[in-house]
Formats: C-alpha cells, structure tokens, sequence
C-alpha cells in the first residue's frame, strides 16, 4: 500500500483498538465496558491500564499514588507551579494555567525529559549488566550520548527530601528490592566514588520504580504526566485569592539589561 | 539588604516612569527605543528579527523573513495542528486554549516546528556539501532517550508524497530569489539529487529550515519561529469553526478494533 493509499484509506473512518463511545448506549475502554466491567477502578488503576493495558497489584497502585503524592510541592516559586500562580494573577483561566504548567514540566533538568533519560537508562543498563558489561563503561556510554546521567544531583540543591518516605513506603509495601532501584543506588554510590558529587534524586527514585513495575521508557513518560498537578492547583488559587498583578510582580529595577547599548532606529527598509 | 531578584536580558530594557517603578516610560529592544523610535517605522518583521539577533536585519533579510512568514502563515485547516486549533474553536474552548492546542500538535516531527529544528540541524552540519547530505540521509537515526518519540522520515521531506508539490515549489523558488543565500539557492539546484537520496520529495518546512539557515537562526531559534509564524491561520481557522459550530464539523466514523491482549485484563 502506497503512503497516499494508507492516507485515503483513513480519511473518512478512524480505525482504532483503544476504545469508542456509542452515543446513547456504551463505551468501550481497550477491550471493556467502562460503565459496566470497569466503573469500580480507582481512577489511577484506570489511568495506567488506559496506558497499558495491564492490571497492577494493590500494593503497586499504592506505590504509584505515592509517587505523585510525595512530589506534589504547593510552592509557587518552583518554575512549572510558578506559570498557575501567574496564571491566577493575571485572572487567566484554571485549564490554561494548569495545562501551560504541565507542559512545562516536560523539562530537560527534571520532570518528564529528566526521567525519559532515566529510566531508559536503568533498561538498558540492567540489560547490559546481565550480559556481562561493566558498570563503568554503561556510565561512560551515557555521558558521550546524552552528557549526563539523568537523576543525580539537583538544580537548587544537592540533597532530596523525598527519598526517605518513598523508600518507606515501598519497603513496607514489599516493593524495595527490584533490579532498578538497586541499580538507582549502585549508581549514586559509583558516581561518589568516582569524584562526582551527585547524589541521587527523586527522579531517579521514581525512574527506578517505574521500570521495576514493569513499565516501558514511553508508559512511565505518560504515566507521570499528572505527577506535579495536585501541587499546582493550590498555587492558581491563592494566585486568584491574591490581588491582581501581585504575584511574582517584577519593577523595572528587576530587568538587567545587558545587551547593546542605547542607539538610534534607522530609518525604514 | 539583600540585592534585588533580577533578569538578566541582552533583549530588553525598560525606564521606570519617575513616580512608579512598575509602569514603563521607554522600552528598548537591543538599545533601540521602541515606543519612541521604532513604532511607525520599523516593520514587523524587523521587530522579530531583532527579538532573536543581536541586530537588524539587512533589507534583504527583512524581506526573506517577511515572504517566509506569508508562506507559514497559514497552513490549511487540513494541517494537524490547525485541526487541532478547530477542535478547540468548534466546542468553544477559550483563545487561548485552541492556540496551545495548534502548537502543541504542530511541535512535532511530521510538519511541526521539531522537524525544522532537525531540519535546521542538517543544514548545519552539511551545509551546502552534497555528499555530507548524502552520508546523514544514509546513516541510521542515533538512539537517544528522549521525550520525543522516534521519527519515520528525514526531516524536510514529505513521506507522503511522490514528488514536491506546487507550493512547495512556488515557495522555493521565491524565497530563493530573495535569499542572500547561500543555502536557499544551494537547495533550489541541487533538490532533485537531494530528494533522490532521501527518497521523498521536499516539503514546505524543509525549505522553511533553509530559509532559516540562510536567515542565521539557530536551529532553536528556527524551532520557536516556526511556531509563532504559523499561529495565525490556526487562530483564524478556530475562530472560523467557532462561529460555524460543531454540527457542520467533520466528527468521522469510528471502527472498533479487536485488541487480543486487552481481552483478559
């Protein structure tokens, strides 16, 4: 089949195996009736089996919520939360705000392009491992590709309050002793011994994690979309709450210009 | 006392007004006072040049940018991400919202500002030697973990096409007359060898990325500009649907299909 042939052949019909609505009558959600064999799914089991297809175990799920719960940061000045309380200053909508500061978390220094990195990392490497490579030479590989180990060290600072309660949970729910998440520490301790001074993060906790549920690079990308919104919801009200214009204002005495100096227009090409 | 939290800019600089440090008296782009001098004179494409270079541009430059931004412009409600815009128009979604979506679905690999950037990338490393083309054409994709899910074709060719269509055509060879070159007329005499060794014929954002090159935007900054240049057709074509409401937009039939592995969850 031609490229313009698969195009003409989708132009009227969308052809799917995800799910449907029939007006009126039922939706099916991969395969299920979602108002009949799935309406009792809690609304993260539903989430990851929407990215999938895959039931999880109770304790799974359990970890998961931690997961988000634990970095959910009502901290306006943290730069993807700082876009809601704009927002709210600035009397925008709660969608927008929230949507713009989702997209903001896909970023390269934490969020979702940190923990692309990291977990297709701890894949691989796990793999590599098992066939006989040395850990030494994995790091060497991912520093020529990608310049970093993505999940150690910090922007703001070198430690992570996070790793303590989540290595808690996840020792109580049995769930502590995966191949990735050892390999998590196995790195942080290869790293510091090897002169670098980067610990580990709790977007290498999570990575970990996320390849030890069984997730792929792509289903733990998605599945961490949400991750930072219950942090961010708080910041947009009190950014209503507050009078418009107040947060985050910034005087001219806030600019630093240091560009060009001062010169004269010439005149119109 | 500590010092004042401060953004550093080689862009912008404001004055206060004496009364109010938080309303401006004069703003200046690049050193160039934009209420005072250039506001009734300079063009707009001037403007969002000098936003993303240290200077003016020369009226050659000005005036390939400006052709570039008429060809961007609008890239038809058959485009993703203008689709994407009339989805958000035709139920209502907020201005805003239709634009997020429009830059959000045009940012990828397939007719998005992402495949400019590799695009633009190409350009860099090869510059106007055909044989380096040749060799980037040829060797495989480096894997890299990455946000951005794996592309299927070279950036700047049209996988779905057999041969450049007439706008592709018409926009090559204009902004090629305009361009100080050396890339755009580069492009615009070696394209059929450059099309035979990708295997698919150049598309409008390849000579986009051209156009950029020869404008020496960086690959990122031809990333943002591409987005910005084609917002406007997408913000027409929402506000169009918005207007003609969702009944007489396409909503298409669905075919369900069996999933094997979706069975026994």
């Amino acid at each position: 089949m031609s490229r313009q042939e698969l195009l003409a052949e989708n132009t009227e019909c969308f052809k799917s195996r995800m799910g449907a609505f029939f007006p009126g009558s039922h939706v099916i959600f991969r395969g299920h009736d979602l108002h009949r064999q799935l309406k009792d799914m809690d609304w993260i089991e539903l989430f990851v089996f929407g990215i999938t297809g895959r039931r999880f175990s109770a304790e799974q799920l359990r970890l998961m919520h931690a997961l988000w719960v634990y970095t959910s940061y009502p901290d306006a000045r943290i730069w993807n939360n700082r876009v809601t309380a704009l927002s709210g200053s600035t009397r925008s909508t709660g969608n927008l705000g929230l949507a713009a500061a989702l997209a903001i978390s896909e970023a390269h220094i934490y969020g979702r392009g940190n923990e692309m990195q990291a977990i297709s990392f701890y894949i691989d490497t796990c793999r590599k491992l098992a066939s006989g490579a040395e850990l030494a030479d994995c790091v060497t590989q991912e520093l020529a590709t990608h310049a970093r180990i993505a999940g150690y060290g910090r922007p703001l600072i070198n430690a992570d309050e996070r790793i303590a309660p989540i290595m808690a949970l996840a020792q109580e729910l049995g769930l502590d002793r995966g191949p990735h998440l050892q390999l998590a520490f196995e790195l942080e301790r290869f790293l510091l011994d090897s002169g670098r001074n980067l610990r580990i993060n709790y977007g290498a906790i999570v990575s970990a994690f996320g390849a030890d549920l069984g997730f792929t690079p792509q289903e733990f990308y998605l599945f961490m979309f949400p991750s930072f919104l219950a942090g961010m919801t708080p910041c947009y009200i009190e950014g209503t709450e507050r009078p418009e214009g107040s947060s985050f204002p910034l005087s001219c005495v806030n600019i630093c210009y240091e560009g060009p100096p001062r010169r004269s227009w010439r005149d119109p090409t | 006392m500590t010092a004042p939290e401060q953004i550093h800019t080689r862009i912008w600089d404001e004055e206060a007004e004496p009364d109010n440090p938080f309303a401006t008296r004069a703003a200046y782009c690049r050193g160039y006072d934009v209420y005072g001098e250039m506001l009734g004179r300079a063009r707009w494409v001037e403007m969002l040049y000098l936003l993303f270079r240290e200077e003016a541009p020369p009226p050659a430059a000005a005036d390939l940018l400006e052709a570039l931004a008429v060809a961007l412009a609008n890239p038809g409600p058959r485009d993703a991400s203008v689709h994407a815009a009339m989805c958000g128009g035709v139920g209502g979604s907020p201005a805003a919202a239709c634009l997020m979506a429009a830059l959000g679905v045009g940012a990828g690999q397939l007719a998005g500002s992402r495949e400019v950037l590799l695009a633009r990338e190409a350009w860099a490393a090869c510059g106007t030697d055909l044989d380096a083309w040749r060799r980037r054409i040829a060797e495989p994709t480096a894997e890299v973990a990455s946000i951005w899910p794996a592309s299927q074709h070279f950036p700047g060719f049209d996988p779905h096409a057999d041969h450049a269509s007439q706008i592709v055509q018409q926009t090559l060879t204009t902004l090629a007359q305009l361009s100080p070159g050396p890339y755009l007329p580069w492009l615009n005499r070696n394209q059929a060898d450059l099309e035979a060794a990708v295997g698919h014929p150049l598309a409008l954002l390849g000579v986009a990325a051209a156009a950029f090159a020869d404008l020496g935007f960086s690959a990122e900054q031809s990333e943002m500009l591409t987005l910005l240049l084609r917002l406007p057709g997408a913000a027409a074509h929402a506000l169009e649907q918005r207007a003609g409401g969702y009944k007489s937009f396409p909503f298409f039939k669905i075919e369900l299909q069996t999933n094997d592995e979706d069975a026994h969850p």
